[in-house]
């Protein structure tokens, strides 16, 4: 008896930071831009990268290496910024580049492996291995929750 | 819905509203006819707007409960308690009724025979039985309400029948009655009109976005210098500016809106917790948006309740701690550099600063160690903790612990901020700051460090430009910045540093300075570049961003670009200023009567040279004397008379009067140690206990000013100008070595005079002096991270007094262990035991030279052998 091949699946737009690929579920995802004009703000968490005028919106762009205590980019390379909607306001999820949107199914999301960094962990809901490299899924409301340098509880 | 009913529904809900408040009002002003008359109208509209529409659940109610009022009306009942609790739960239900009605088009199932019957009998009997006390609460609200919705049998529906009928005919009797009735409120009504809050919330969107794009415009123009846009823009610009301000001013609403359910409330717990409790409303005419007061309703409901039933005590316990039987619960608004600040503040027994302790340990929200160090403010702020509740008993009012986090969380959605400040038995108050957000502000655009930031204009008093020749020069006082503008000494901060974008902690003395105001601060900020004031629409901060402090929001500029708006609270505090608003419970009068006594000082009253008083403080002088005018001694040029062993120096104060030759000379003996210089007198005039005012400073040396003694105007001498003259070396005691380091003493006074007598006897007694004038110069001072051996402060200081500035300093793990000695002229024991707990280490009178210096000595011995 064959079954009917209704996996359920979830679209994930793929972010590349650091040595690491992460998946971010497209119904989190409201847009994708270059950063531009980005203001310091002064005193401001280390994470947070500045705040922008996209469209008439401020946004407040958090930088997923300063996150998770990656090394800084290169200087005068050109980070892409996510945007996603989180308890009514906007945040630019700052990241190396923006890959392609894939769909993947839901039953092959396996779950995070033990050996994982500890942050890595904190903000991981699961894991895909995908040919050669493994996928991580984002929980973005935990990632904007995130003050870098805390120590992992 | 039926535009009929919504229409009903919501000028219904309006008007049961301002029943409440008016009944309340009732009870305490029985014999107003007025507010009675109103609230009778009101019903009788009610009822007759139901029988209108067909609502008969309703309609019977109304009818019974405007029975009642009718017996007030014509006096055939007086008005009780119980029965306005009655009539009260009448309209409670009528309130449950039109919700169902609302929810579901039509009324719900049921009678209200419990009501009704109640409502009746007390009409029968109300004429008869006298009133019960007040606290009887025989109030039959919801939880009996809830109980009978059942529909009686028989005789009963046919009761309800007849009067259903007869509500019916009143019905039909009272619609042109109504009708009647209704014109006098037609009239009024028809001034305004009725406006959907999603229109005026897309307008407003809508007008955001007209101004964005005019700043645009206005950006673009001002780069191309002239042009024939300007004109129009101009024009263009005016008007968008007044249709701004006129859609701005239809979201505002009088925050007594919000407080308008109060009265009520504080009422009914009063009733049910059996106290005496009165609600204070000030400022209820202050306007915010009224997004924004949708929202702060319930937290300042659940504010007021915990007061009535945690924070104040009942009245036997009030009068065993001396205070007035009656609980006062004081809720004030007003605005402040683009935020309306509330507070709620009660005199009731403040927080358990002990029970919170141990519950935040309970609860694992602190270890012991971090305990310890914190202060009591900190403490106190764990309240806002989730699951935190010190109750002991969860009543049914609050208490159930879901409190204090909530009302936090509401207000930071909006923006805001709460802060809590208790004084164990005398009071709790609660801060609430709220930006005027969506708000279209005038800022000014400045540059500090690169960074482009607003300040909102509200704040800014005036702009001074400061370089190194300019008249306005930037000065330091021991490495404090201050700017002299005018008569005043601006405490100075760079913006710069404040934000940490720069690494150099000196100012620099050139730039701009912009002065700002918050509250009774004045301060100045300098900044590299001033540019521009923009019109500029707040967006408030992201809620990561929110705890940084300085900053109120930010704004999109006519260019594109994003800025920061700064919060000139933010600023005055990294000054080292709190700047809460000001604890204001009743018990503040006590505070009142104890000041009058502590700035009299002891004058002496004498002419001398001339017929005006003149006067000194008592305590500087150390000896009246006589001595024959034969023994006065001219030695190189001077007049001298042995005096004591020693030679003692004549001084006169006038300059021009000529010295007596025979007689008696009476003389004012001042001494330090062995050394002592006359002044010669024409005559003692009096010796008088007098709150020492310098009304008129003198620019005069040796006059400190004129002051009203008994009645007249008397000249202050400077003693502190004659005494060098007569020894060069006065101030300069022999037995001081400068050693390698002079330690460092901070003296705070707010009087001109005191500061400047004792400064030179400080110095001369070997400390390295800063003289500031109040607490929060002290505070700053203190926080620039100068290092201070010994403070000296005044008690009596406007703004901060000692105690708190004590308390301050303490608070700063850095001055933990400094020396403090207050100077003050109250010795009660209550004030003394006050500063010991304050951490004062030393109380010394205020004129009293000799102790300050033996103080002083005693608590730096310390510092000196260190050095």
């Amino acid at each position: 008896m064959t079954s009917t091949n209704e996996q359920p699946t979830t679209e994930y737009v793929t972010v590349q930071v650091g040595d690491h690929l992460f998946g971010l579920p497209i119904s989190r995802v409201q847009d994708v831009f270059v950063p531009d004009h980005l203001t310091r703000v002064p005193l401001a968490p280390p994470e947070v990268a500045g705040i922008l005028n996209l469209r008439g919106r401020v946004v407040t762009s958090i930088d997923m290496r300063s996150c998770l205590d990656f090394p800084p980019r290169e200087p005068g390379a050109q980070a892409m910024a996510v945007g996603i909607e989180c308890r009514g306001e906007s945040y630019g999820l700052l990241v190396d580049s923006v890959g392609e949107v894939i769909a993947l199914s839901d039953d092959d999301c396996e779950g995070k492996p033990a050996n994982l960094d500890s942050r890595l962990s904190r903000v991981a809901v699961g894991v895909y291995r995908l040919e050669g490299r493994l996928l991580i899924v984002l929980d973005v409301d935990r990632m904007l929750d995130i003050k870098s340098g805390a120590v992992a509880a | 819905m039926d535009d009929l009913l919504r229409e009903f529904l919501i000028e219904t809900n309006e008007s049961l509203d301002v029943v409440d408040v008016e009944l309340v009002r009732f009870e305490q002003e029985p014999d107003n006819a007025k507010i009675l008359d109103n609230v009778f109208r009101l019903v009788h509209t009610i009822k007759g707007t139901c029988g209108f529409l067909g609502l008969p659940r309703l309609e019977t109610l109304a009818h019974a409960a405007e029975t009642l009022m009718s017996r007030f009306r014509d006096g055939s009942m007086p008005v009780s308690g119980e029965a306005v609790t009655l009539i009260l739960s009448t309209i409670d239900r009528i309130k449950d009724i039109l919700s169902e009605l609302e929810r579901h088009q039509r009324e719900p199932e049921g009678i209200d025979t419990d009501l009704i019957r109640s409502l009746e009998q007390m009409v029968e009997h109300g004429t008869a039985a006298h009133a019960a006390p007040d606290g009887g609460a025989v109030a039959s609200r919801r939880p009996e309400g809830a109980a009978d919705e059942t529909p009686a049998p028989g005789a009963a529906r046919q009761a309800v029948q007849d009067r259903g009928g007869s509500g019916g005919s009143g019905g039909d009797a009272s619609s042109p009655e109504k009708e009647g009735d209704g014109t006098p409120d037609h009239t009024v009504a028809g001034t305004s009109i009725r406006v959907s809050v999603d229109t005026l919330e897309s307008l407003m969107t809508m007008i955001s976005e007209l101004v964005l794009t005019r700043n645009q415009l206005l950006d673009i123009v001002r780069r191309h210098g002239e042009s024939e846009f300007k004109v129009p823009l101009q024009r263009l610009s005016n008007v968008t500016a007044e249709l701004q301000d006129g859609v701005m001013r239809t979201r505002m609403q009088p925050i007594g809106k919000a407080w308008q359910k109060l009265p009520r409330i504080v009422r009914d717990l009063a009733a049910e917790l059996g106290k005496d409790l009165e609600l204070e409303m000030h400022g209820a005419d202050t306007e915010l948006d009224r997004q924004v007061l949708e929202r702060i309703k319930d937290p300042l409901a659940h504010m007021v309740r915990n007061s009535a039933d945690h924070g104040l005590e009942s009245a036997a316990e009030r009068i065993a701690a001396g205070k007035p039987e009656k609980g006062t619960i004081r809720l004030s608004a007003y605005h402040e550099g683009g935020h309306i600040i509330i507070g709620v503040a009660d005199d009731g027994r403040g927080l358990d600063t002990a029970r919170i302790r141990e519950k935040a340990l309970a609860l694992g929200l602190a270890t012991e160690a971090g305990l310890e160090k914190m202060s009591e403010a900190q403490v106190h702020n764990f309240i806002f903790a989730p699951g935190f509740s010190t109750a002991r008993t969860v009543t049914s009012v609050s208490g159930r612990g879901v409190g204090m986090d909530v009302v936090r969380n509401n207000i930071d959605q909006i923006g805001g901020s709460i802060d809590v400040q208790s004084v164990r038995g005398r009071g709790l108050s609660f801060t609430i700051k709220i930006p005027l957000t969506l708000a279209i502000v005038s800022a000014l655009i400045v540059e500090a460090s690169g960074e482009r930031f607003a300040i909102p204009q509200l704040a800014v008093v005036e702009l001074v430009r400061v370089n190194a020749n300019s008249e306005h020069r930037i000065e330091h006082i021991k490495d404090a910045a201050v700017l002299r503008l005018r008569h005043e000494l601006l405490p100075l901060v760079c913006l710069g540093n404040v934000l940490k974008l720069r690494e150099d902690r000196a100012i620099p003395d050139k730039g701009f300075i912009v002065v700002m105001r918050v509250g009774a601060q004045t301060f100045g900020v300098m900044v590299d570049s001033v540019f521009h004031t923009e019109e500029i629409v707040v967006k408030p901060m992201a809620s990561k961003l929110r705890r940084i402090g300085m900053f109120s929001g930010n704004t999109i500029l006519g260019d594109g670009s994003v800025i920061l708006i700064l919060d000139p609270n933010g600023v005055l505090q990294a000054l080292g200023a709190s700047s809460s608003a000001a604890f204001e419970a009743q018990a503040g009068t006590v505070d009142d009567e104890r000041t009058d006594d502590e700035e009299k000082t002891s004058l002496l009253v004498f002419r001398a040279g001339s017929p005006q008083l003149k006067a000194v403080p008592l305590s500087l002088v150390t000896r009246l004397e006589e001595i024959d005018c034969r023994m006065i001694e001219v030695s190189n040029g001077r007049q001298m008379v042995q005096y004591r062993g020693h030679l003692m120096p004549l001084m006169h104060f006038g300059d021009d009067a000529p010295a007596k030759r025979d007689g008696v000379q009476p003389l004012l003996v001042c001494s330090d140690g062995e050394r002592s210089v006359g002044f010669a007198v024409d005559e003692i005039v009096d010796i008088v206990q007098e709150k020492l005012d310098i009304q008129v400073t003198s620019e005069r040396a040796g006059a400190l000013g004129s002051a009203i003694v008994r009645g007249q105007a008397t000249e202050v001498v400077d003693i502190g100008h004659f005494l060098p003259l007569a020894y060069a070396d006065w101030f300069r005691r022999a037995d001081v070595v400068t050693r390698g380091r002079q330690p460092a003493l901070l003296l705070v006074d707010d009087s001109a005079f005191f500061r400047s007598m004792l400064v030179p006897v400080l110095k001369a007694a070997g400390y390295a002096v800063t003289a500031v004038a109040g607490g929060y110069e002290a505070l700053a001072f203190l926080k620039q991270g100068r290092s201070v051996d010994v403070l000296v402060t005044d008690i009596d200081m406007p703004d901060m007094d000692g105690f708190t500035l004590a308390e301050a300093v303490r608070d700063e793990p850095r001055f933990q262990d400094i020396p403090i000695i207050a100077l003050s002229s109250i010795n009660s024991p209550e004030a003394i035991e006050r500063g010991r707990r304050v951490g004062f280490h030393d109380y010394v009178a205020k004129f009293d030279r000799q102790s300050l210096i033996a103080a002083l000595k005693e608590q730096t011995s310390g510092a000196i052998q260190a050095a």
